[in-house]
This record gives C-alpha cells, sequence and structure tokens, in this order.
C-alpha cells in the first residue's frame, strides 16, 4: 500500500564536489607530502552546490537540465552510489535505478544466469527472480536465446534483456536515466507503457531524460537544474518550455 | 522490509561486512560467476586448479627435496611440502584477487550501490573452491603413506582454514581499498605473496630458523601464517610418521597453547582493521574508480 503523501525521496541541502585527482601513484603523493603539500595535487568541481529536494511517494519527476547540469550526480546520490559532501539524502523503502542497464551482466555467461546475476545485484530474491523469470523472458522477446551466451546477443536483444529484468525488480522508487532509448520502436513503445504501468501502481518515478516531449508524457513534475542548482520545480510543460526558452536564447 | 518502509534512510550507507549474510544469494550468484568464468574457454577447465598446484609442488620437491636434499632430514618431506602449499596456495589467491576485486568490478560499483565487501568476500569464497580439489588430493597423498589424525588435529585443521580465510579477508578489504586510490597496491601485494611462501616454513622446517634467528625466533612466529602452516603440518604431515621416522622437534613450543590464540586474535584484529578501513575509504570508490 502506498500512501500519496509520504516522502520517498529526501534532499536537503545537498552539495558534492568532485576531485579531479591528477595522480595516481604513491610515490606522486609522497613526493608531495615531502615538499610540504605545496601546490594542489587536485582540481575540485561543484556538481551539486546546494539542492533542497522532495519527492512524495507515487510522484513522477522529470529531472531536466542541459549537459553537466548534475542530473546524473543527483541520481547516483539517490541511488546511494555516491555520498554528499554536505546536506543529506535520504529515501524510503528499495530504490532501484534503470541506470545504464546492464551493467551487471557478464558476457560469457548466458542469459539465464544474467537474469539471476543481475535480479540479485538490483535486490531481488532468488524466490522473487524465479516467479519473475518467465515474464521477465516474455517481456524482453528472447525466447530460445534465453540460455545462449549473452556475448552473441544483438545490441537491442541485451538492451531489451536488461530493461526487462530491472522493469521487473519492483521497488519503490524508480530511478531512470536516460533508458528511454532502449530498442527499436514498437519495444519503446512497450517500455513507456510499462513505466506508466508502474507509475498508475503508485511507483515513485523519477526521470533524467533529454527527450522533452517523452518525459512531458510520462512525468506530471519537472525540476530544472542549471550548474548544480535547482532553477525551477513545478509542471512538467512549464518546466520543459523553460527549458526550451533558456535554450533558444543561449 | 516493513521496517525500511516506514522510515526515511540514508541510501549507500551498509553496515558493512555484516550485510554479506542479508547477500548470501547474491554472494552465491557472484562466487559461481567467478568459478565459471575462471576458465572459460580451456579444455582442461577447473583440472588446471589440480595441475597448477601439483607443477608448483614438483619444482619445489625436485630443486629442495632432491637436490637441495631436504629431504633425508625431514620423513615424508613430499605430504610436508604439499599440506603447507595448499595452505599457502589458498591464502595467496585470496588475497591476490580480493586486491583487485573492487577495481575489476568498478563498471559495477560506480553504477549501482551494493555492499562493497561483497566483492573481496566472494574471491576468497572463490579461493576456497579451488583450495577444496588441492585438499582432497592432500588427503589422499595422506591415507596412501598411512594417515592417522586424532579428531583434535582434524578440528584444528579447519579452525587454520578459516583462520586463513579470516586473515585473507581483512588484508585483502585493506589493499583492495586502497587500491582504489593508488594502484601501487597490488603490486605490494604481489611482493607480499613472493614473501609469503618463504617467510613460513613451508620449505623448510622452523628449526632451521631457530637456530639462525636463537633468541629473535618468537619474530619468526609472529606471522599467523607461520602458526598456521605449522599446525597444518601437524594435522596432515605429523600423524603420517611411523614409529622409527620419529623426528624430535616437529613443533615449535608452545604452538597449541599460545601461539595459536595469538595468530587468531591478530588474524581477527587485521579483519576489523581491514572493514574499518574499507569502510571509511569505500565512501568515495563511485567516483574515484
Amino acid at each position: 500500500m502506498t500512501s500519496h503523501g509520504h516522502v520517498a525521496i529526501s534532499c536537503i541541502g545537498v552539495r558534492k564536489q568532485f576531485v579531479l585527482r591528477h595522480t595516481r601513484s604513491l610515490k606522486e603523493a609522497l613526493v608531495w607530502l615531502i615538499k610540504g603539500r605545496k601546490g594542489d595535487l587536485s582540481k575540485r568541481f561543484m556538481a551539486l552546490t546546494d539542492v533542497s529536494l522532495e519527492v512524495k511517494q507515487g510522484e513522477t519527476v522529470a529531472l531536466l537540465g542541459l549537459n553537466g547540469s548534475g542530473k546524473s550526480t543527483l541520481l547516483k546520490l539517490i541511488s546511494g552510489v555516491l555520498q554528499p559532501d554536505g546536506g543529506t539524502v535520504r529515501t524510503r523503502g528499495r530504490v532501484a535505478g534503470l541506470i545504464e542497464v546492464g551493467a551487471g551482466f557478464h558476457h560469457d555467461l548466458s542469459g539465464r544466469d544474467n537474469v539471476y546475476l543481475n535480479g540479485a545485484i538490483l535486490g531481488m530474491t532468488e524466490q522473487q527472480i524465479d516467479e519473475m523469470f518467465d515474464s521477465i523472458v516474455e517481456f524482453s522477446e528472447i525466447g530460445e536465446f534465453i540460455d545462449t551466451e549473452v556475448k552473441f546477443y544483438s545490441s537491442g536483444m541485451y538492451l531489451r534483456l536488461a530493461f526487462s529484468i530491472a522493469v521487473h525488480t519492483d521497488p519503490e522508487v524508480f530511478l531512470i536515466d536516460e533508458i528511454l532509448a532502449v530498442g527499436d520502436e514498437p519495444f519503446q513503445r512497450k517500455c513507456i507503457a510499462k513505466i506508466k504501468e508502474l507509475s498508475a501502481h503508485g511507483k515513485t518515478l523519477f526521470v533524467v531524460s533529454h527527450d522533452l516531449d517523452l518525459v512531458s508524457t510520462v512525468c506530471e513534475r519537472g525540476v530544472l537544474l542549471e550548474h548544480g542548482e535547482v532553477i525551477m520545480d513545478g509542471e512538467v510543460h512549464d518546466v520543459v518550455a523553460e527549458l526550451r526558452s533558456r535554450t533558444a536564447a543561449a | 522490509m516493513a521496517r525500511q518502509m516506514d522510515q526515511l534512510i540514508k541510501p549507500g550507507m551498509g553496515r558493512g561486512l555484516l550485510d554479506i549474510y542479508g547477500d548470501r544469494f547474491l554472494l552465491k550468484l557472484l562466487v559461481r560467476k567467478e568459478i565459471k568464468i575462471r576458465y572459460r574457454g580451456s579444455v582442461l577447465g577447473l583440472m588446471w586448479s589440480y595441475v597448477k598446484p601439483l607443477m608448483q609442488f614438483l619444482i619445489y620437491f625436485i630443486a629442495l627435496g632432491i637436490f637441495l636434499n631436504l629431504e633425508r632430514g625431514t620423513p615424508n618431506y613430499a605430504i610436508y611440502l604439499f599440506s603447507g602449499i595448499v595452505l599457502v596456495n589458498f591464502f595467496t589467491e585470496s588475497l591476490s584477487n580480493a586486491t583487485r576485486s573492487i577495481v575489476d568490478n568498478r563498471d559495477l560499483i560506480r553504477k549501482i550501490y551494493l555492499p562493497r565487501e561483497l566483492f573481496p568476500a566472494a574471491t576468497v569464497w572463490v579461493s576456497a573452491a579451488h583450495f577444496l580439489p588441492q585438499l582432497l588430493v592432500l588427503i589422499a597423498a595422506c591415507l596412501v603413506v598411512g594417515w592417522t589424525p586424532s579428531i583434535l588435529q582434524l578440528l584444528a585443521a579447519i579452525l587454520i582454514f578459516a583462520m586463513m580465510a579470516v586473515l585473507a579477508t581483512g588484508l585483502g578489504l585493506m589493499f583492495g581499498a586502497v587500491n582504489v586510490y593508488f594502484r601501487d597496491s597490488e603490486n605490494i601485494v604481489d611482493m607480499i605473496v613472493m614473501v609469503v611462501t618463504w617467510a613460513s616454513p613451508v620449505l623448510y622446517v622452523w628449526t632451521m630458523v631457530e637456530r639462525v634467528m636463537g633468541p629473535w625466533y618468537w619474530v619468526y612466529q609472529l606471522n599467523p601464517i607461520t602458526t598456521a602452516v605449522e599446525v597444518f603440518h601437524w594435522a596432515f604431515w605429523e600423524p603420517t610418521l611411523k614409529a622409527d621416522q620419529m623426528v624430535s622437534d616437529t613443533m615449535p613450543p608452545d604452538l597449541l597453547g599460545f601461539w595459536l590464540p595469538v595468530s587468531l586474535l591478530i588474524s581477527v584484529a587485521i579483519l576489523f582493521l581491514g572493514q574499518l578501513m574499507f569502510r571509511r575509504l569505500s565512501v568515495h570508490f563511485a567516483q574515484e574508480l
């Protein structure tokens, strides 16, 4: 039971800074220490300056912005891959990402083995995967190739299987990063239908995409990021219009 | 699960090694994957896990046992040698793979949050899976020459195996985490691996060391691997000796009463220290890889 109104994702004053380290060897670091830490070994880069954001359960939010505005960084902070340098990120329920699907795939394993491995990586239990297995294979349209090694798959098959596993993990919060460009036209439509179905079931969606028309059909709310700051938060069509006018002006 | 539903939690904050128990299904799959792909495309497959240590054993046996004549002073030298080799191999394989495990799995670590301790832990399990067939060969060889171990000796062997796993996990966590920041770490480990076989009485007997080191012998004995190898000798090699083959000093004094508990303590302490370091460093794994 998901009650609309509970906070699913809460970011308060989130700051993230990347250190671009130049050196990767112990020797250089030691020399630097001996020389009295003169000069800077690294360059700093602010990815997110002060982001506060609250997403309620069941909301569908599109995170918009140009390249380098910090969208993916925010997504990684929410998924727990990165830790913030300031502020807090908190989530409720299981969060799973469709972030770069197929990250957990191993080329030398069969499709079947990869379903289990990737499902477990995304937080499914053995029993859940057993139950979902047929449904995953059916959705992916892989059919008889499920026992073939993944390295022989076409890139479309690969993505379809990966996407299929991800949408079957059934978390409370879905993070989706540029995934809607999966496969051919019919499969894409199927994916979008599936995502809409998830949101109809009260799942929280948090989508990053450059396909503005698409996100406005999937999401209700839009958040616009620029240089690591939230500059607009509102109805998705308004936010898309704002982003379009900004890019047109630039 | 119900607990997680009704409260906000900070993502990416694991409980370290304790999380692995909850994720044992994933651990099992990771271990299975490693074993499956290790010898992919090879004709002999898992047989390589037998062939390589046997080759290593033959080299040592011929060079040291026969040419340098260590066989003369040590009855059943072959058993003595092999029991040490299999144990040290388990340790070195675990350690060097655990050290590389974080960097090797960078694609996953950068994209999906998992308890990162899973990767070093999985490599130790994989090494255990390779250790098992070697152990069977050792036991078979022991039985051929007449092995009559006591229950206590068998239990000690199991304890030592567990201790080596703990020590390798602890050091693997340490060097694996540092390796993300400084790739020098894996070279240091390569060096440790090279030294380990010679820094414990695998190829020679402990009395030779005592003769040289004299009152400083305790330094040598402080190495948990030294104790582990000696206890393994006690469990596998000593019970194969016949009454007429008895050697006076098969074990250093106080091995079981003093050095074994000390080694256990050191190993557990290293595991804690490794976990502590790993936690501190793992916060920034995703952005450093």
